[in-house]
This record gives C-alpha cells, structure tokens and sequence, in this order.
C-alpha cells in the first residue's frame, strides 16, 4: 500500500507513522485521517511489529483539522462526513500506539495525540483546543479525553479558553509521560516502544485493554474484568517462558503465543 | 543578509556578530512602546538567521538602558504594568535566554530597571568603567520585573540580591565585578573593541554545542541533579551528531585549530 499524505518506517518490531504534509503543518483533513486509519488497521494485523509510534514533523505533529475542507460544511455533511466515526477506530487498536509529538498538537492533533496510549513530546511543543476561538468546540473526542486525562478543572480551562499548553505544563498535568528536547522526541518514542516490543505480545494487549477500560466501567467491573484478563494470560506459553527465564536467569524470549 | 531599519535600534551585521544598540540617547534609551517592539522584532532576525552566531546589545550615547520609559502611558500605570510585562518585556527576556547563541550585553552606561535586568538577562556581561546597575525599582514602590527576581540572586547571591532591591543603590562597575553581577570591565574606550573581540571569537564557536549549553543551564537553574544528568545525556546525543562536534574532533586529530561552522 502506498499513501500520499504518510510514511510509514519500520525499525525491527516498531512502525513509525509520520504525519507528512508539513507545509500544511500536518492539518488532519479526510485523505490524512482515512490513510492513517488504514495504515494503523494494517500494521495492528502485521505479525512482525509489537508496537507503533505515531509522529508527525518538526514544526507540527498535526496543527488541527483542516478547516478550508469544513469551512462551508452543513451539519448534515458533518455528520455524513469523515470525522467522528473514523476518528474511532484508532481506538480498536490492539497494538499500543505511542505519540511523539513535536511542535503543535492543536484542535484534531491535540485529540489525535489522545487516541494514542501514550504522549512523548518535546519542550518545545504546545497543545490546545483552540476550536473555541473559531466559535467551534473540540469534535474528536477533545471534551471527553482531556478531561479523563487531566481532569476538570484543566479541561475546562483549556477548552474554554482556547490556549495553548507548554510541554511542562502537560507533563505537570499528567497529559503526556515524557518531555525531551525536540531532536530526540521519535528516538525517545522508539526507545519506549522497543522495551514494550521486548515484552510478552499478548500480556501487552491485554495490560493496554485493562488499562482503557478503566475509562469506561465502573471500579468494581474493571477490577473483575482485569483479574479475568489475568488468568487469561496463564494459558499462554509466553506466561510459561517469561516465568522460567526468570528463574533461570536468562532473558525471556517472548513469541506472542 | 538583509538587516532591516528600526525607528528605535542601530542593528549592524559583522563577521557573524550582529549588535543591536539601543538609540533613544536623548532618555538614556528608556523603553517605550516602539523600542519593545523594534526590540522584538531585531531578537527574532537574530535568532532566527544561521549567519548570527554571536548577539551584542549595547546603548547608543551615555546609558545601556534607563528601563520603562515613564512618560510613555502605554507601559505605565496600575493596571498597565502586568499587561505590558506580559506583553512586552517578558517575550524579550524569554527570547534573550532560550535563543540558542551567546547574547553579550556591552554596559556602556547606566542600566536602571527593566534596562539593567535586560543586560542581567544576556549570558554575559562586558561593562564600561563608567556603567552603573540601578534595581531602581523600590524608589516607586515596584519589583524587580523583566526577569529580575530570577537573575539577580542567581548571579550574586539572596543576600545581595535583597540589598540591592531593596535599597535600590547605584552598584558601579568595579563593585558589579566584585559581586559577579558582570564578567568584565574595561575602560569606556575600550567598551565596544573589546566586546566585538569576545564576540567575534564566539561567533567562530560550536554554535549549535553553545546552543545546546545554554540550554542545558537553562534547564538546570530549575531542576534536580537526576532531571539534569537525564537531560545532559539527550543534549549530548544531539550535540555528537553536529558537523562542529565531527569537525573538532577531526582537527584534534589533525594537531590543527578546529574550523566551526555552527551547525
């Protein structure tokens, strides 16, 4: 499959996906968002990788929707059209999906980063809804995402204010795990993706859909369906090696079965 | 490159030193709305072009910068002070210390205010014998604004950071050696010449190594030990991939003086 408006590079068990129209500071219009839906789909089903990092280029990881294709949009075309629904897939990945962000991540590119599990960023990068200032509010899961990951009180200001947020002051705010210089934000990315490559492949999907589902059930139904999740693991072989090559010492040599 | 004309600077270009004088000589370079913006604006031309690799700030006739200027109502008043720090001042002093080039300020007079915590906000600083460092804040009841509170005890100390805010007294050349509030002084003639030369020699410098220097310092005036030994390791990656960085290496070998490039 070739695509126009992505890279894909492959490192080993990684897949890097690169965001790449950066003359238009990665703006996430339809070809964009249905190319990396597709792309993700396809490296979620490709045995050989463990683990995507998502990244876009170094002035914008993705600077928002891309508001000429919207811009005379009627509800019924919205509706219609690619956005939400699309947008949800990327949720069904099985495979952990790691943002690295430099530059701006702002409107669809602050809520795409949030899609993914988890949110590298260098110092230099800002994220917002900045939908608000358009007479707009965030679409793609902004109100829902931000609020889970930083809470209330932070959600509301940034999304009714329509500012921008400091790597560190995301960081501060529990939005993203890591802040690196900007030069090495994908390589910071990889390195993270690679120790998660090294672990038991079905140990790691399960663990990232305990960890999701913690956002949507109540306490009592996560903790069950976890600890279900966990006995589940105790029927698979790589369960079996990695308790034996810690006992003998050795590191484990998973096989995802 | 292409320098543009400003209303309130003199912005010269030479041997990768680009030096911007404050020129409102009249008010000893007192910063109103225009001198901010033109300011600005000549910090952006210098971060933002390869070919400046070193930035020297000075004053044009007898004073570096007397700060605020109070005749102009747009930085003045109660209710105007936050809005022209947020506005005006705080963008010059962030792009002062995040530009990624040495920035000297050459002290040829008086600095008083925001005007001396502009030249603490340069990396380093070169003093004529007849400058003076005025935190004259406390005389109209102020603080010490335009990155103030943040450089003056880290460059001398709380206890003479307080002394001087508090009493507001002039602090003159050889006391401002003294204390570590400048790296040299010279004599007035010798001010720019003497500047230029440092300058010029940094410009010949591992822009990028230099860059990523100050960054690292930046980093570590808020940091722990850990975060910063972290960090170093991230910048000393990114430093080991620059051409300076094989280019020294090179010419060590090669028993020759290194030819830098800055990049």
């Amino acid at each position: 499959m070739t695509y126009a408006n992505i890279l894909i590079e492959h490192d080993d068990a990684i897949a890097v996906v690169i965001l790449n129209r950066p003359k238009v500071l990665n703006a996430l219009n339809r070809a964009t968002m249905d190319e990396v839906v597709t792309a993700l789909e396809a490296l979620d089903h490709d045995d050989a990788v463990r683990c995507i990092v998502l990244t876009g280029s170094e002035r914008a990881f993705a600077a928002g929707a891309d508001i000429n294709e919207f811009a005379a949009a009627t509800p019924v075309e919205m509706l219609a059209g690619y956005r939400f629904q699309q947008w949800e897939r990327i949720r069904q990945i099985a495979k952990p999906v790691i943002a690295a962000v430099r530059g701006f991540a702002l409107g669809g590119g602050c809520e795409l980063a949030m899609l993914c599990d988890m949110i590298v960023a260098g110092e230099g990068a800002r994220f917002g809804q900045p939908e608000i200032n358009l007479g707009l509010m965030p679409g793609a899961g902004g109100t829902q995402r931000l609020t889970r990951a930083v809470g209330k009180a932070r959600a509301m200001e940034i999304i009714l204010t329509g500012r921008q947020v400091t790597a560190a002051e995301a960081y501060a705010m529990g939005l993203i795990t890591r802040v690196v210089p900007d030069e090495v934000v994908v390589e910071t990315a990889k390195d993270i993706a690679r120790q998660i490559a090294a672990k038991a492949p079905v140990a790691v999907r399960l663990a990232k859909d305990a960890v999701l589902a913690a956002f949507d059930t109540t306490l009592e139904v996560g903790l069950d369906y976890e600890r279900k999740l966990f006995y589940l693991l105790f029927a698979t072989e790589d369960r079996q090696e990695g308790v034996r090559a810690f006992l003998e010492k050795r590191p484990a040599a998973f096989r995802g079965r | 490159m292409e320098l543009p004309r400003y209303e309130t600077l003199l912005v010269d270009a030479d041997a990768g030193v680009l030096t911007v004088t404050l020129n409102r000589p009249d008010v000893l370079n007192a910063v109103n709305e225009q001198l901010s913006a033109d300011l600005l604006d000549a910090l952006r031309l210098a971060e933002r072009e390869p070919a400046v690799r070193c930035l020297v700030l000075t004053g044009a006739g007898r004073g570096f910068c007397s700060g605020q200027d109070l005749r102009d109502r747009a930085g003045v008043g109660e209710v105007a002070y936050g809005e022209s720090l947020r506005r005006r001042y705080n963008p010059i002093v962030l792009r002062l210390r995040t530009m990624e080039k040495p920035v000297i300020a050459a002290v040829n007079g008086v600095a008083a205010g925001a005007g001396c915590n502009l030249a603490l906000a340069a990396d380093l600083r070169v003093a004529s014998d007849r400058a003076t460092f005025i935190e004259v804040f406390a005389r109209i009841g102020l603080i010490p604004d335009s990155g103030g509170t943040y450089h003056l005890p880290r460059l001398v100390g709380l206890a003479k950071a307080f002394e001087l805010a508090y009493t507001a007294e002039p602090v003159d050349a050889a006391e401002a050696l003294r204390i570590g509030l400048v790296n040299r002084v010279v004599p007035h003639d010798d001010l720019m010449p003497a500047t230029l030369a440092l300058a010029r020699r940094l410009a010949e410098g591992p822009t990028r190594g230099y860059g990523l220097t100050k960054r690292g310092f930046n980093f570590a005036l808020g940091a722990t030990l850990e975060a910063t030994l972290a960090y170093e390791a991230d910048l000393q990656t990114i430093a080991g991939r620059t051409a300076d960085h094989r280019e020294g290496v090179t010419a060590f070998f090669e028993k020759r003086p290194p030819r830098f490039e800055g990049r």
